[in-house]
């Protein structure tokens, strides 16, 4: 993929107290690119993630969007967020509001677009991942799959360049993964740009451009997920792909 | 012992305009304690340099002292330094230094039960600081803060009872008085107790009521 750079991190340091989690990450997303970002628990990838969209602020390095540095204090930070579409682990939907305010709530209060222009985005994206018919429901009455599906609308009806996804399935039952990530199948086949941190390895290959695996505070590969997959580079990313196949069982029955 | 109901009837208007008084003074009381616990939960959460300190040594001042005492300070003291206030004036913003106290420490803990992550999936929304209080953390806030406010409120009505001390006819006042003219104790305690309930169990089922429908909305995801 050659197309133009959108996201570039350089020379990322982040440390919490003595432990430096993220030691010189360098790597760049280019328009359109679905980047998964692969490690051991533990290795940073959601502190990556949180750097990128200014929740965290690096001790050192900078990050790019569109050659805009993101720097958590900074001035238009809030601004460069509306760029950067986040969707956590935790459906993080705001309880206190039905699914329709969820989602019209920043487009409407932080862009100041006309709530009606707004709902029309929002019944339109509800649709797309058949749940217009939840749009005045509360979140605690949506299954975790629905609440995670109605994160990723909220997210991206603020209209983002990329979108970042840490884990999103990882809380949810495994009968509920799929339809989650099938809408984000469906995003990457529209072109979004995409960082997608996950476990789910099948779905990692299927979806992913590109492939980075992190560990110790740094990238250890960034390869083709096929290459990645099938020919791992380093023993570190053979070990970490060890640790999710399984050895079939010797059979007690002759 | 017979109960002197002549007695009751003759001086019931007494007590009406008695219990008028106390339910003026406690809903501006609690009004303003409100007001005051908002801003002092915000500072405190915000952790704003300097109002913060001021609000703890507040708080510290507003917990540890009895209301007749602040009463007293107001009533008597202020005068000194050329501020007179009526008498009920003087309940009113008693009544909110001590709840104001009161109240901030429920919201806030009601402020902080809000989760981080929803603070943060806001500002990955592009969502300002302010923005964030207003529309996420304090609705769930004020949600979980209810059964706390409740209680002061009931706790604020029944403190009314020391505006006596500052001459006040709250029903306290009426009471005391009529013991003092006429020894009735058993009526007048009796129409004390009773306008007192008559205040109280409303709000207090009221206030079951709402933690009630709070519960079944069942804030949380
Ligand atoms: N706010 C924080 N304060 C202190 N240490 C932190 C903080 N956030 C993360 N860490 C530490 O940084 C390291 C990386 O955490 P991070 O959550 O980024 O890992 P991860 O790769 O996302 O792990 P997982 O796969 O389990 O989600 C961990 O050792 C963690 O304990
Ligand atoms: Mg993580």
């Amino acid at each position: 993929m050659n197309g133009e750079i959108q996201l570039q991190v350089s020379g990322l340091v982040k440390r919490f107290g003595e432990e430096t989690v993220l030691n010189g990450i360098d790597f760049c997303v280019r328009k359109g690119e679905v980047v998964v970002v692969l490690g051991p628990s533990g290795c940073g990838k959601s502190t990556l993630l949180r750097c990128m969209n200014g929740l965290e602020s690096p001790d050192a390095g900078s990050i790019f969007l569109d050659g805009e540095a993101i720097s958590a204090g900074g001035k238009n930070i809030a601004q460069l967020r509306q760029k950067i579409g986040m969707v956590f682990q935790s459906y993080d939907l705001f309880p206190n509001k039905n699914i329709i305010d969820n989602i019209t709530l920043a487009p409407v209060k932080v862009q100041k677009r006309s709530k009606k222009e707004a709902e029309e985005q929002a019944e339109k994206l509800l649709k797309r991942v058949g749940l217009w018919e939840k749009r005045k429901a509360y979140p605690r009455e949506l299954s975790g799959g629905q609440k995670q599906r109605v994160a990723i609308i909220r997210a991206l009806c603020m209209n983002p360049e990329v979108m970042l996804f840490d884990e999103v399935t990882a809380a949810l039952d495994p009968e509920m993964v799929r339809e989650v990530l099938d809408v984000m199948i469906e995003l990457a086949n529209q072109g979004m740009t995409m960082v997608i941190v996950t476990h789910e390895m099948q779905f990692a290959r299927a979806i992913a451009d590109r492939v980075i695996f992190l560990d110790g505070g740094s990238i250890v590969e960034d390869s083709k997920p096929d290459e990645f997959f099938t020919n791992p580079k380093t023993k570190r990313a053979k070990d970490f792909l060890q640790t999710f196949a399984y050895e079939k069982r010797r059979t007690n029955i002759n | 012992m017979g109960l002197d109901f002549g007695f009751m009837q003759k001086y019931l208007p007494w007590y009406i305009d008695a219990a008028i008084l106390t339910v003026r003074v406690s809903f501006f009381g609690i009004l303003f304690s409100l007001v005051v616990g908002v801003i002092c939960s915000v500072i405190r959460y915000y952790k704003i340099p300097v109002l913060q300190r001021i609000v703890s040594v507040y708080i510290e001042i507003s917990r540890n002292t009895p209301l007749l005492v602040q009463l007293f300070f107001l009533y008597f003291g202020l005068p000194k330094i050329g501020i007179v206030w009526s008498a009920e004036i003087c309940a009113v913003v008693g009544l909110a230094f001590l709840g104001g106290s009161y109240m901030s420490e429920s919201i806030r803990s009601g402020l902080e039960s809000v989760e981080k992550s929803q603070i943060e999936s806001a500002a990955s929304l592009g969502m300002s600081k302010a923005l964030t209080m207003k529309e996420v953390i304090f609705p769930q806030a004020l949600a979980s803060s209810v059964p706390g406010i409740c209680a002061n409120v009931i706790f604020l009505i029944k403190e009314t009872s020391v505006v006596s001390g500052i001459a006040l006819a709250d029903l306290m006042y009426v009471t005391k008085d009529l013991i003092g003219l006429y020894y009735e104790t058993d009526e007048a305690l009796i129409m004390l107790v009773a306008f007192y309930l008559v205040i109280l169990l409303p709000v207090s089922v009221l206030a079951s009521l709402i933690e009630r429908r709070l519960r079944y909305a069942g804030f949380g995801n």
